[in-house]
């Protein structure tokens, strides 16, 4: 059990106020925080363009060197920790700064097709992980359909791109609402049980759903549908363009589309944990009975979080859905979700960066690594094994929420 | 021909039905001495039908006959799943017993997936299904236009013995003293005397040895063993185990026994088309979960503050 509301260590002179400081040192302090977060991106976009653009194994496994080397030294010398305080005081800076590394990564690889897939996936993943985040790491409802609720929401969007002249926009946002509904009808086993009787439910109706989109005629069947190019506000998608006389991959805008998805799921994730929401949420997860003595309700938080994570995993699944032109039954199976839910531990449970660090590990590595291609699913379980038993809290822990020394917005 | 095909459903019900519950018993174990869910348990079946599978192959080569295969078929299977179960006991679920049910299912699961790999990996011919020799007696006995195969009702009796073994050994032994003593209260059976770590590994051996008889049961039946076999058989011996209620050898029969029984209802007396018997079976499930939160033989339910 890991208490996030009350693990803090009471020291002998903590329930003294902090002395206040001099406003100078506070505004030195949160550059240097600003400037770590940066350091800490522009880094990430440094590693991620080596290992998008190296071809050889032996390169990319010293970009992998390097890049651990990198995070060891960020970590000792407590750059990563100013970063992720930068993070959680100016949550839309720091998306603000990462937006634009990625759009720096966009425009880097703006011709190759298979890079800028690449990307738009690892974006979407974390985008879905940011909802199992939700309803896992803040709330303790396990949701091993993870896949289950993604492929609901890519379904959603071909049934309607197809038999509808929706606009696609909406279909996608309907995606999501179908996932929550669906969702919705869990809702009863899922707060009537707890621990593994509700690891229980999920698992079941994950596979219940995989095998009913395995056989329903309507839906494809094995084969799957087919979603046509996407238009959103106006702009087809399916089609590159020019600019100044260099040729723009289509994959582009789904780029675009997909980073837009990331930061609105992962800021609705951190407005959440950093609101009222939050706290309730934690104590729901932290000990349900204590949390209803002190009048939270926890039926109320469990069903919130579980139809707001559906809903951004449904958005999520919607848009790659779009980018990769099919929804299959292969995309729902239990281990997909196992994927998704892997993400998140490796991750750090209730961390919605670390969702996008080990989405790259998990996702993009793999692809590049061609000769462990076929072992690839072996080494992963071993390396989710690993991490599990020997740093359970997983890559990027959650920081401690910290309410008090928020700093005023000007 | 409609009773001979009743009969075939009910042969059918009672196999399906036996290898649930033998899967179930296992989680069952597990989860009443540890309080753990142990994941990768499907997966172990799945190694103790290829183990069951290489003894028998070697038991040919070595120019066994009549009972030869069968004795190798089980050392192999009992050898190499109660050598699995033992290390995922000590090392994996021992350590993690505080940890939260998330961690525990994740990280079973992932065992099992790396157990799944590594059978698809490195046995040869693994990503297809390998064809599972039949080494019991194989006629077709027929009585009152029913006919059945022998390999069945053997298949059949020692299902039933191994459950009843199993209760008998829980019930009657010492050992089966010493593990339900652990099931109820750790900290105060280890005051009493027993050897915690070697009741929990022992359990584990125990649970991982019916595995694999589950698994060759099913490679027997089936006349086929599947390097992904483990992931559906586990998913339905969890889904048994939990409706019955965890912790509970009867109850993981009944669950066992009720999804096969789903199953075939939905198979034949439904107007569905029988591919969606398992969507049946599992939406059935999850609504007794709804009704019955802890299981329909166990209500263990207090809080602790």
């Amino acid at each position: 059990m890991n208490h996030q509301l009350s693990a803090r260590k009471v020291g002998k002179a903590d329930w003294r106020l902090p002395a206040p400081q001099p406003l100078a040192s506070r505004a030195s302090r949160s550059d240097r925080r600003a400037g770590a977060f940066f350091m800490v991106a522009v880094a990430g976009v440094l590693v991620l363009a080596c290992i998008l653009a190296l071809e050889s194994e032996l390169a990319l496994a010293g970009t992998l060197v390097a890049a651990g080397g990198l995070w060891w030294w960020g970590l000792r010398a407590g750059i990563i920790a100013e970063a992720g305080a930068f993070s959680d005081r100016r949550p839309w800076a720091a998306r603000l700064v990462v937006a634009g590394a990625a759009t720096v990564l966009l425009i880097a690889f703006h011709g190759e097709h298979y890079a800028l897939l690449m990307i738009s996936t690892v974006l979407l993943f974390a985008a879905a992980c940011a909802g199992i985040n939700i309803q896992t790491g803040l709330t303790g409802l396990a949701n091993f359909a993870g896949a289950a609720f993604f492929a609901c929401g890519g379904y959603t969007l071909a049934v309607l791109a197809k038999s509808t002249a929706l606009p696609h926009f909406l279909a996608i946002l309907a995606g999501g609402v179908v996932a929550a509904a669906i969702g919705a009808v869990l809702l009863l086993p899922v707060l009537r049980t707890r621990g593994y009787y509700s690891a229980l439910v999920t698992i079941a109706f994950g596979i219940l759903c995989s095998s009913f989109l395995q056989v329903n005629e309507q839906l494809g069947g094995a084969q799957g549908l087919q979603v046509p190019p996407l238009t959103i506000l106006g702009w087809d998608m399916g089609s590159g363009f020019e600019v100044a006389g260099r040729e723009v991959s289509f994959y582009f805008a789904y780029g675009l589309l997909a980073l837009a998805v990331f930061l609105l799921s992962s800021l609705v994730a951190h407005a959440i944990e950093w609101s009222a929401i939050g706290v309730n949420l934690d104590a729901t997860r932290s000990d349900e009975l204590v949390g209803s003595t002190f009048g939270i309700n926890p039926q109320r938080w469990k069903i919130t979080a579980f139809l707001l994570g559906n809903f951004l995993i449904g958005i999520a699944g919607a848009v790659y859905a779009g980018l990769t032109n099919f929804v299959s039954p292969a995309g729902a199976t239990f281990e997909q979700s196992l994927l998704l839910i892997s993400i998140v531990i490796l991750g750090g449970i209730g961390n919605s960066w670390g969702s996008l660090i080990a989405a790259v590990l998990v996702i993009l590595l793999p692809e590049k690594l061609h000769s462990l291609q076929e072992y690839r699913v072996l080494i992963f379980s071993v390396f989710v094994v690993a991490v599990l038993l020997f740093r359970p809290k997983g890559l990027v822990p959650r920081r401690m929420r910290d309410f008090s020394v928020m700093e005023k917005r000007p | 021909m409609e009773i001979s095909f009743a009969f075939q459903h009910l042969v059918n019900f009672l196999m399906l039905g036996l290898i649930y519950s033998i899967v179930a018993v296992g989680f069952s174990l597990y989860f009443g001495v540890v309080d753990v869910v142990q994941f990768a348990h499907g997966d172990v079946v799945a190694l103790g039908g290829y183990a069951g599978l290489a003894g028998i192959l070697l038991a040919v080569a070595a120019g066994a006959t009549g009972v030869g295969p069968v004795l190798g078929m089980i050392v192999l299977a009992v050898l190499a799943t109660g050598a699995v179960g033992a290390l995922i006991g000590r090392y994996l679920v021992m350590p993690l017993r505080q940890a939260s049910p998330i961690n525990v299912l994740l990280i079973t699961l992932m065992t099992g997936t790396a157990i799944r790999e590594a059978l698809r990996l490195f046995v040869p011919g693994g990503s297809n299904p390998s064809p599972f020799p039949m080494v019991l007696p194989d006629q077709l006995m027929t009585f009152g236009g029913v006919s059945m195969r022998v390999s069945s009702l053997v298949i059949m009796a020692a299902g039933v013995l191994a459950i009843f073994g199993t209760h008998f050994l829980l019930s009657r032994t010492r050992l089966g003293l010493a593990v339900r003593g652990v099931a109820q209260d750790e900290e105060t059976a280890r005051f009493m005397g027993i050897n915690f770590k070697q009741v929990v590994i022992l359990t584990f051996v125990l649970g991982s040895c019916l595995g694999a008889l589950a698994g060759v049961m099913s490679g027997l039946y089936y006349r086929q063993v599947m390097f992904n076999m483990g992931l559906m058989l586990g998913v339905i011996g969890f889904c048994a185990a939990v409706v019955g209620g965890l912790g509970s050898l009867m109850g993981a029969v009944v669950g066992g026994f009720l999804f096969s029984g789903l199953q075939i209802l939905a198979t034949v007396a439904l107007p569905i088309p029988s591919a969606y018997k398992d969507v049946f079976a599992f939406a059935m499930m999850i609504c007794i979960i709804a009704v019955r939160p802890t299981g329909l033989l166990r209500e263990r339910f207090e809080e602790r503050v």
